[in-house]
């Protein structure tokens, strides 16, 4: 961390000129020759060239190639992936009836395989030109159609659900709309990310993009990328939904964090997903 | 910076509100728990594979197995934890191997042990070392 | 008692006389190990699932005792040999007296 700070406070001093310069991008892939399968038979891409927006980078990786053969293998069989248990308890509550209206998910959208693509085009702009999260979209449903109290961002109701729909758009690609009514969100989104917050002075790319691959203390930093999510972390033992890993990573900059569910997350959520675009959207990953 | 590494340790640590205990107390409990699945008998080697990552990624969720072909029983001790058991697996007759797995938590770096019954009545016991390390950020 | 306690169990549909097969589970339980505190500095009382079993068609392939060592949501992988067709009984012991159970059938072929 001491090593970290160190770079850190150098490439403050270059300034944004390090920032904008091509020649800084990181190409180096984390698990040369390793692929992710899932239950034998569903190849996940986890690695694509940068999106031609994202001149930072030359490649792309999914945070599966960063870590331990053992953490790995977790996510490779739904039967070992301990997050398939909120995908189970999401598909249950699909059908559960909820709120005033006596409706459940499915009295107006029938099977959940009606949600096929919807995670990987989140965050969306939605028809009154707002930007909004899966969250959003599921808390719209729970509390106008409904007649139900909105689900808590990181409740376990709330991950279940985001879950279930996750694994409907399993294998495919991140396809997040960044140009016309996104535009405006993506742009701040992207000025976010190279922001430098909290009293350590780190921006999302001081660590994700000009060091990922690199060492903090033992663990290997990732790009950050969020096709993965929702998340079942090894350190908390629940569902991490990608506000919450927004919080805490801001948080850990020494900074007053942004609350899960409010817009600068949002735009975030937007600009981080376009930088996967074209990876594979895993359903629910395990990290540690 | 001047959150050292040993502060940052301490916070992990500290989250985890582990008991503190010292050395002779954590071998006395050690002891204790192998008296009771051996009665007092001797401690072979051989013939049982203990299988563990040398790095745990998070010591929250680390990955056990155990193999011992022939085996009636096979117990797993974490000695550096505030109590050493961390399970028993007893095989049935309608069992297709001696083998086992299953996910653990390890306060901190240290030998884990396995101890198999084997059919005949002897004991053997197998140690290996886990290296549990703290997130990046100090998580 | 602990909420939502549901199993998650892998068995294949069908094996042969003499197949060793591998068997998965896994179950949502929080495996409150007793040596945690809450925000007032509380000790919080251990509550976990203390024992697992397995049985094939009446006869035992695994029993096992689980400490506050293992990890929440416990997961457990073994292996069972199939002599005949039938049926797999699952079951997990809670220390609040609670018992969980699954089945799953396998067919020969």
């Amino acid at each position: 961390m001491m090593k970290l700070r160190k770079q850190a406070t150098a490439m403050m001093a270059l300034g944004l000129l390090a920032l904008s310069v091509g020649g800084m991008a990181r190409a180096a892939d984390p698990d040369p020759g390793v692929d992710l399968v899932i239950n034998g038979d569903t190849k996940l891409v986890t690695r694509v060239p940068a999106p031609a927006n994202i001149p930072g980078l030359k490649e792309v990786y999914s945070g599966w190639l960063f870590h331990d053969p053992t953490t790995q293998a977790m996510e490779t069989d739904d039967f070992s992936n301990p997050a398939m248990l909120a995908v189970d308890a999401g598909n249950a509550a699909w059908s559960t009836v909820m709120g005033t209206e006596g409706k459940s998910c499915a009295s107006c959208h029938n099977g959940i395989d009606s949600m096929k693509g919807v995670r990987a085009s989140m965050p969306k702009v939605n028809k009154a030109g707002k930007l909004w999260s899966l969250e959003d979209y599921i808390n719209d449903c729970v509390t106008n159609r409904m007649g139900a109290k909105a689900l808590g961002w990181n409740s376990n109701e709330m991950s279940g659900l985001t879950s279930a729909i996750s694994m409907q758009s399993r294998g495919m690609p991140v396809d997040v709309a960044t140009d016309g009514a996104a535009a405006p969100f993506w742009k701040e989104g992207e000025k976010l990310y190279y922001t430098r917050t909290g009293l350590l002075e780190l921006s999302c790319a001081s660590c994700h993009e000009m060091h990922f691959g690199d060492h903090v203390r033992d663990e290997r930093l990732s790009q950050g990328q969020i096709n993965g999510f929702p998340v079942y972390r090894l350190k908390t033992t629940n569902m991490v939904s990608i506000h919450n890993r927004f919080y805490g990573c801001v948080r850990d900059t020494r900074a007053e964090s942004y609350k899960e569910g409010t817009d600068p997350l949002r735009e975030l959520e937007l600009y981080v997903a376009s930088r996967g675009n074209g990876l594979s959207i895993e359903g629910v990953s395990v990290r540690p | 910076m001047k959150l050292s590494r040993r502060d940052a340790l301490a916070v992990g640590i500290g989250g985890m509100a582990l008991a503190v205990l010292a050395p002779a107390a954590y071998a006395a409990a050690e002891d204790a728990a192998i008296a009771t699945f051996t009665g007092g008998a001797a401690l072979g080697t051989g013939g049982l594979t203990l299988t563990l990552p040398e790095i745990a990624e998070n010591g929250n969720t680390v990955p056990v197995s155990v193999d011992a072909p022939g085996a009636v029983a096979i117990m797993i001790l974490a000695p550096g934890n505030p109590t050493p058991e961390v399970a028993t697996f007893n095989f049935g007759p309608a069992a297709g191997s001696q083998k086992a797995g299953t996910r653990m938590r390890l306060a901190k770096t240290q030998d884990v042990i396995a101890i198999a019954k084997m059919s005949d009545g002897k004991f053997v016991k197998v140690t290996s070392t886990v290296k549990v390390t703290i997130g990046g950020c100090g998580g | 008692m602990a909420s939502n306690v549901t199993p998650r169990v892998k068995v294949p549909a069908t094996a042969k006389v003499g197949d060793v097969i591998t068997i998965k589970t896994l179950i949502s339980h929080p495996m409150i190990s007793g040596q945690t505190k809450d925000k007032d500095g509380k000790p919080i009382p251990r509550e976990i699932i203390n024992r697992f079993t397995c049985d094939f068609n009446g006869k035992n392939v695994i029993d096992m005792t689980l400490d506050p060592a293992i990890s929440t949501n416990p997961y457990i992988e073994f292996d069972a040999k199939i002599d005949a067709a039938g049926d797999f009984k699952f079951t997990w012991y809670d220390d609040d007296g609670s018992v969980y159970s699954d089945s799953k059938t396998i067919a020969l072929g």
